[in-house]
């Protein structure tokens, strides 16, 4: 088969997966979650959870009607067969998915309506970044996120003053505006630094570091710890009824920054925090990853 | 308390409700998100018939997956509700227009809805979000769909009959509670306390 069409084919088939199959830790943690939460509306929110998310993964059927703006993090090889074709290919595969899966047409253009098929304004949507790397493989993750958790991130631009302790107030403050918007429980991005672009890049981006794992930098690992256990003591709850969980994890990612600056970017994704990887060698050969 | 309405729902019925009740709804529910409720409140205005009926019905806040099987049928792949919070700039004026007997969502919703809940006889039931396969499994038919050329999948009018869709917890009534404000409003205090007591 040819490369082109098994990229396609690999793609189509992430996005399914992230659309219909939660990682098992994820479902695992609200399990715990539901086990411990002692009121019955919280209890209940997950369990309905739950019990929705392995209808989903039993009829492969997308888990959350809103299947999201479609993004792809690609780290392309410097010795990959394909360059720029890479892009046209997930756009191809992103229109097969809203057929297939199916997803639901999420792309809207503010003066012609939905375009409908997940695509569109000149090469925006799908949400692709490309990173070089070494190698000859390519490697995609695909996910696709909803809109009421995208509507509740948040970035502020703080003075360098403040330091850490107003970075950790703004997360604070960020989440507990979130509040029941964006279907709690939340996983919580947190991107310190870059620029006002790259530290919402950087958030984004921690919500695909391994679940429960926390950063190899000791000073970073504390407050994301110290995070986790503060935003839980705001009890939001599921759903924001005010029991069970709040925040399943947080993650950090920190680039330099300006003297000037300390830009912070705070992206909240909901219970479903969808994402699925696969792996391409210059070969064809392809290794899917599921794992949280 | 249990409840399992049938709509048309009588406004003496919606008053008994009561927040932290589980209800379950068979009948007719409307989906409308934020261009729905405009276009619907903007045709009323103009002096135009609504191509649906909301009074005493459910109305949806909800952009289901739709996709029409090999007979040409539209069903259901998965229909959870969206976040109400962006309906609060037109629900009251909504509500006093159309009297819909229940709205159903996730999130909850504000002040002017809940006053508006109050005044007009109906009640916020709240959908656990993103359980988008649970919802569909009460959804039984896909009676009519309005405005998808127009509006799109997602923002249309589609017209379910369902049977004991639910359960939903009642977070706004007709006595003033809203159970969403309350909890929000002791989050507020918490965030206040840690961002107070925040070290370096």
């Amino acid at each position: 088969m040819m490369l082109e069409k098994i990229i396609e084919d690999t793609v189509v088939e992430i996005l399914r997966i992230a659309a219909t199959e939660l990682p098992v830790e994820y479902t695992e943690e609200m399990n715990r979650g539901m086990k411990s939460t002692e009121g019955t509306v919280g209890k209940a929110q997950l369990g309905n959870i739950l019990e929705d998310v392995k209808i989903a993964r039993d009829g492969s059927k997308p888990m959350c009607q809103d299947t999201g703006i479609v993004a792809f993090m690609v780290k392309l090889g410097d010795s990959f067969p394909l360059r720029s074709k890479v892009k046209e290919i997930l756009v191809e595969a992103t229109k097969r998915a809203t057929e297939e899966v199916p997803l639901r047409p999420n792309a809207v253009d503010m003066f012609k309506g939905n375009t409908g098929n997940n695509v569109g304004l000149n090469g925006h949507v799908p949400i692709i970044y490309i990173d070089l790397v070494h190698g000859d493989s390519l490697e995609i993750t695909t996910m696709p996120k909803g809109g009421g958790s995208t509507n509740v991130a948040a970035h502020r631009m703080l003075k360098p003053g403040l330091g850490i302790k107003g970075v950790k107030q703004f997360v604070i403050e960020a989440v507990a505006k979130a509040g029941s918007l964006g279907c709690p429980p939340y996983f919580v991005g947190v991107g310190i630094g870059g620029g006002e672009d790259l530290c919402m890049k950087l958030a984004k981006n921690a919500l695909l570091k391994p679940f429960n794992k926390r950063s190899l930098d000791p000073k970073v690992a504390s407050i994301e710890t110290e995070l986790l256990d503060k935003l839980n003591q705001l009890g939001i709850g599921a759903m924001g009824l005010g029991e069970g969980p709040s925040v399943l994890d947080v993650h950090i990612e920190m680039a330099a920054r300006h003297p000037a600056s300390l830009p912070v970017g705070v992206v909240i994704s909901c219970w479903a925090l969808r994402h699925a990887k696969a792996k391409i060698s210059a070969n064809g050969k392809v290794e899917i990853d599921k794992s949280a | 308390m249990e409840y399992h309405l049938k709509t048309p729902v009588l406004e003496k019925e919606i008053r008994k409700l009561k927040v932290g009740d589980l209800v379950y709804v068979t009948g007719t529910i409307i989906t409308a998100r934020d261009e729905a409720h405009l276009k619907s409140l903007e045709l009323h205005e103009a002096g135009e018939e609504l191509p649906v009926t909301f009074t005493g019905n459910g109305v949806f806040h909800c952009g289901p997956i739709m996709r029409k099987d090999n007979a040409g049928e539209w069903q259901v792949v998965a229909a959870g509700p969206t976040t109400s919070a962006r309906m609060e700039i037109f629900q009251d004026k909504f509500i006093e227009t159309f009297k819909p007997a229940l709205l159903i969502g996730k999130g909850g919703m504000g002040d002017r809805t809940s006053k508006a809940c109050q005044t007009f006889g109906c009640v916020y039931g709240a959908f656990t979000g993103g359980a988008a396969l649970l919802a569909a499994r009460g959804i039984k038919k896909v009676e009519d769909v309005h405005w998808l050329d127009e509006l799109g999948m997602p923002e249309c009018l589609w017209v379910y009959k369902v049977e004991d869709f639910g359960p939903m917890i009642i977070t706004i009534d007709t006595h003033g509670g809203n159970l969403t404000a309350d909890v929000g409003a002791k989050v507020n205090a918490v965030r206040d306390r840690l961002i107070e007591e925040m070290e370096g």
